[in-house]
């Protein structure tokens, strides 16, 4: 095996792996702690990515529209958790799906009606748009800057809900809520926060991958399908578990559509199986997750108080 | 897009004094999703056209409805479903998609209405599926990629990597570029397409690098800018020279300059039409709709603005009447107008023979980026499905 | 009316009106109308020059039989299933493929369309079925994003693309070609489910199955296998799809995976809930209501979506138990 080509892969599937976990961890605090269903978690996504195109393509500069583009989606966040989702906190999943289903109908048309339905093209800065060359293995500038940006980000999460008091009352909230809340934990506050700061890590992952595959309407809608996978995977809840297997569905996917190809090529004509193996890559991350519900139902890695 | 159209039709019955039935023409392209900019491409040209031709055919004014196929094939069936049965067009045409195409194609054609591609040219559409009433305005879909595999050869690419997208255009692009490529195809890569396409092309692109190709041929339809900048941000670029089909157009080209995307630069495709073709129809055409529309014109539009000159031709060549089908399909078959690209005739599987010259990426005079011919030109190319066809002529 | 009743399994569940209606319930009535309205309406329509709407009724209806098959689930059994479109894939794949290798043979298809169908319930049904609440939705899912990725990686069956029918199903002299022996056939198959899902409604088989959706242990502890009911719904629900699909392929004459998307599924689940979950006129009303708003409103602006939207999220907020339900709001529950 060509081990340069390996490499890059790898660090292909890490990224992509990593964008997943930034959708996947606001997704599965908010199931984990306000037993809530957002299938509109990938409209901040589609938001973070629209804001920061706009802003970098009015001012020349990604940085700057990625700095404009966060206190954005976090109001956002806060408007939609005020005006709808707290109504169905209490709801059964199936009000949640459908209703979130209504938002994000609303919100790919607003964005077609002020942004024109053909998407945004994300310029970046010439040293990020490069190449950097370790040890002889030359990568993507812009794909080691993403990996950067997202572990920091996990890594600040983690420490925020172990380490701090605003952690602490989000944990004691999602334990037992009602308990929380007697020990004077304000939870409806608690749970806009929550909500908000999903909103805001789902929209870095937006931002991140726009200068890659543009802004574009609905971009959001599939992969948060694939972000609700990764929590199941890893267990609602636990942001640890988001993690592992966030970065276990991208490499599935990335070295699936990188080897699979070839492996299959073996046993069939070339044309079967350049169109099966990219198939046959989805198809092992629904097959994971389908293994997973069967034998630990409750994820791989369940948060400890649930 | 009923508005628009009630619009047209009301004005064009207050000129002819509602004398005569309008010629109903049904449109389908794509109006939304990244896409809508080649399909509203499609539209300015076909109405442009009609008012070049003074809105009327044989005294019938010509009534077009255009409908979004939304990048589906269900949904593009849908819409001719409509226009067949509830709007009752003479002609189906447009049809940016082979697939959305091939879905149509059985509808349309079930109902004894005229089917026109102006873009899409899928092979069994001109093999085994051939029939007597479809036509089409551009090449079959294999026939583009020849023509650039052949200047591949001309141009000495030893290794070649195929990355198209996993539709049927797509699997026709790569089989087209690997039947006159003579060198090596080192490795060939169909993308997801379709409602949620594959945009992140890192692990292909990481596959091209290791693969020791020397020329990368690439197909993505409105997807351009998406292509070209992962492209570049892989660092092939001084290894991979990058060959393309109906990827770099007048439409991406502005954005890709906009974006300072410099990969494309340099960077070679193949067309059977350009803005600078010297014939009185293309000058007209192209001057006509930079004033109107503030931008130069596509391959896409071009087709699509002969449609109506050619169904004008053909209509009143054969009397006049359209419901006339058997006069109107042998006078479609000869083809007679001036079309854009100049005078063509069709193979039997009446798709266009065309002539095709090789085209670079680089700045025009005032450093706009636009394609320059190379001097390269392949005359009468025609596709290898055509003796699958069953067509009498 | 907005609170959700609460499962005992950890699970929530959907809530709906539980127990059995009185015979005159506005229910059944407006099924009858509804069908009755169906059946004269291709003869109004062509009276007055409007027949495409006729197609547009005819998808009405096959989404209403595949609606009718997933209230099986959703209504009686209370699973809420996120894959319930794959079986219009297997039905519709199963005309196709068949008609691909050139066997046209109405009996054949049918027969492949309702054996696949049932065999994959069964198979994924044995194992979805031993999970509750948000597991099963996406134990569902996963099981139609499978047959989802399968269908699109066989180049061969059109991938992505699709696959279109050529010929048409026949049986003997009956050619589901011709649209108007097709109106009918669909008319009489979406009338024998409503009729089968009212009676399986007030059969012991249905109540024991909204009985377990209450309370499972219950169920057990009076000697009832909830499990074994609950996959024998499952099983029907996916045969009686797996037909709408068969059907459906004969209507468009072309089948594409994107049938099986998990957005179709949604459509579904929608259809059932604006309609009105476990009744017997819900889910043709709400395929009616579905397709009628997406035709009239697409043709009046491209951001009709907006608005389709609002009403979804207002019909959850104030219509829980959708139009049916209010039909029947005014009366003492």
């Amino acid at each position: 095996m060509d081990t340069v080509l390996f490499v890059n892969q790898l660090l292909n599937g890490i990224q992509l792996g990593l964008i997943l976990f930034l959708l996947a961890a606001g997704l599965s605090l908010v199931f984990g702690i306000m037993d809530f269903i957002n299938l509109a978690h990938g409209v901040f996504y589609m938001l973070g990515a629209y804001i920061c195109a706009t802003v970098a393509i009015a001012s020349g500069s990604f940085i700057l529209g990625f700095v404009v583009a966060l206190p954005a989606v976090l109001v956002l966040g806060l408007a939609t958790e005020w005006l709808i989702v707290r109504h169905f906190y209490k709801r059964d999943h199936l009000d949640q799906v459908l209703v979130t289903f209504g938002l994000v109908l609303c919100a790919d048309t607003a964005v077609k009606y002020l942004w024109g339905p053909q998407g945004l093209s994300v310029p970046l800065p010439a040293w990020l748009g490069g190449q950097v060359a370790l040890g002889g293995i030359t990568l993507p500038a812009y794909r080691l800057f993403i990996v950067a940006v997202a572990a920091v980000v996990a890594l600040a999460l983690w420490q925020v809900i172990a380490r701090t008091r605003v952690g602490m009352m989000v944990r004691a909230s999602a334990s037992n809520e009602e308990m929380a809340r007697a020990l004077g934990i304000e939870t409806r506050m608690i749970f806009a926060l929550v909500f908000a700061i999903g909103a805001v890590l789902a929209g870095i992952g937006g931002i991140m991958v726009a200068p890659i595959t543009g802004a574009s309407i609905g971009m959001g809608n599939q992969i948060v399908i694939l972000a609700l996978v990764v929590i199941i995977i890893g267990g609602i809840g636990s942001i640890f578990g988001a993690f592992v297997a966030a970065i276990g569905v991208g490499l599935i996917d990335t070295l699936g559509r990188a080897y699979l190809p070839s492996i299959l090529g073996a046993v069939f004509s070339p044309s079967v199986a350049s169109s099966a193996g990219p198939a046959l890559a989805s198809i092992l991350i629904y097959l994971t997750m389908t293994l997973v519900l069967v034998f630990r139902p409750s994820g791989l890695f369940p948060p400890a108080n649930r | 897009m009923k508005l628009a159209t009630a619009f047209l039709a009301t004005a064009l019955m207050a000129t002819t004094a509602h004398a005569q039935e309008p010629i109903r023409i049904g449109f389908i392209t794509t109006l939304t999703t990244p896409a809508a900019a080649i399909g509203n491409d499609m539209v300015d040209a076909v109405n442009l056209a009609i008012d070049h031709v003074g809105g009327e055919i044989a005294g019938h004014p010509i009534q077009v409805i255009f409908e979004d196929d939304g990048l589906q094939p269900e949904l593009g069936r849908q819409k001719a479903e409509k226009l067949v049965r509830q709007e009752k067009v003479d002609v189906v045409s447009g049809f940016i998609w082979s697939n959305v195409l091939m879905a149509a194609r059985r509808t349309v054609l079930d109902s004894d209405t005229f089917l026109i591609s102006t873009n899409a040219g899928p092979s069994d559409l001109a093999g085994k599926l051939c029939s007597p009433d479809f036509f089409s305005l551009r090449g079959q879909n294999d026939v583009v990629p020849m023509a650039l595999g052949q200047i591949m050869n001309e141009r000495g690419v030893e290794k070649l990597y195929v990355m198209t997208p996993n539709y049927s255009a797509g699997t026709d692009m790569a089989a087209g570029v690997e039947n006159t490529f003579e060198g090596e195809v080192v490795g060939r890569d169909f993308t997801k397409w379709g409602e949620d396409p594959q945009l992140d092309f890192s692990a292909e692109l990481a596959k091209v690098g290791a693969s020791g190709a020397d020329a990368l041929f690439a197909f993505y339809p409105g997807r351009a800018a998406i292509f070209a900048r992962q492209f570049e941000q892989s660092g092939l670029a001084d290894r991979v020279k990058l060959y393309t089909v109906y990827t770099f157009d007048q439409i991406a080209l502005p954005t890709l300059q906009e974006a300072g995307i410099d990969v494309a630069l340099g960077s070679v495709t193949v067309d059977y039409w350009s803005p600078d073709i010297d014939t009185p129809a293309n000058v007209k055409f192209v001057e006509d709709f930079k004033e109107r529309y503030g931008r130069l014109p596509s391959n896409y539009a071009a087709a699509a603005y002969d449609l109506i000159p050619y169904l004008k031709a053909a209509v009143e060549q054969s009397g006049g009447d359209i419901k006339d089908r058997d006069a109107v399909r042998e006078a479609l078959i000869r083809a007679d107008y001036e079309s854009v690209r100049g005078r063509y005739s069709l193979a039997r599987n009446h798709f266009p023979i065309d002539n095709y010259r090789s085209l670079e990426i680089a700045p025009d005079a005032n450093g706009a980026w636009s394609m320059r011919s190379d001097g390269l030109e392949l005359a009468g190319l025609v596709d290898p499905y055509v003796d699958q066809c069953g067509n009498d002529s | 009316m907005t609170r959700s009743i609460p499962a005992e399994d950890g699970a929530k569940l959907t809530s709906a009106p539980a127990r059995p209606r009185p015979a005159t319930d506005c229910d059944l009535v407006a099924a009858f109308v509804i069908l009755a309205a169906l059946a004269v309406a291709p003869f109004a329509l062509a009276a007055i020059g409007h027949d495409f709407w006729t197609d547009v009724i005819l998808r009405a209806m096959i989404l209403g039989i595949a609606a009718v098959s997933l209230n099986f689930i959703i209504g009686l059994g209370g699973l809420v299933s996120l894959g319930h479109a794959v079986f219009l894939g297997i039905g519709g794949y199963s005309v196709g493929i068949l008609a691909d290798l050139g066997i046209d043979n109405g009996p054949a298809q049918l027969g492949a369309a309702l054996l696949f169908s049932a065999a994959f319930a069964w198979l994924t049904g044995m194992i979805a079925l031993r999970t509750r609440g948000v597991h099963f939705i996406m134990i569902t899912l996963a099981f139609a994003q499978m047959v989802y990725f399968t269908m699109m990686g066989l180049r061969q069956f059109g991938g992505d693309d699709g696959l279109t029918i050529n010929y048409s199903t026949t049986f003997g002299p009956l050619d589901l070609g011709d649209k108007d022996v097709l109106y009918y056939v669909v008319l009489a198959v979406l009338g024998a489910a409503m009729l089968g899902f009212a009676r399986v409604r007030r059969s012991d088989f249905g109540l024991l199955l909204k009985a377990a959706k209450g309370n499972e242990r219950r169920v057990s502890a009076v000697g009832f296998n909830a499990y074994r009911y609950r996959l024998a719904a499952y099983v029907a629900a996916g045969t009686l799809c797996g037909l709408a699909g068969f059907l459906d392929a004969n209507f468009t004459g072309f089948v594409t995976p994107s049938a099986m998307s998990w957005i179709s599924s949604g459509e579904l689940i929608f259809i059932v809930i604006v309609g009105g979950i476990a009744s017997v006129s819900g889910p043709i009303a709400g395929a009616l209501v579905f397709l009628l708003i997406e035709e009239w409103m697409g043709g009046l602006t491209v951001y009709w979506h907006f608005w389709f939207g609002l009403f979804l999220i207002a019909i959850i907020l104030f219509a829980r138990n959708g139009l049916v339900g209010l039909l029947n709001q005014r009366r003492p529950r």
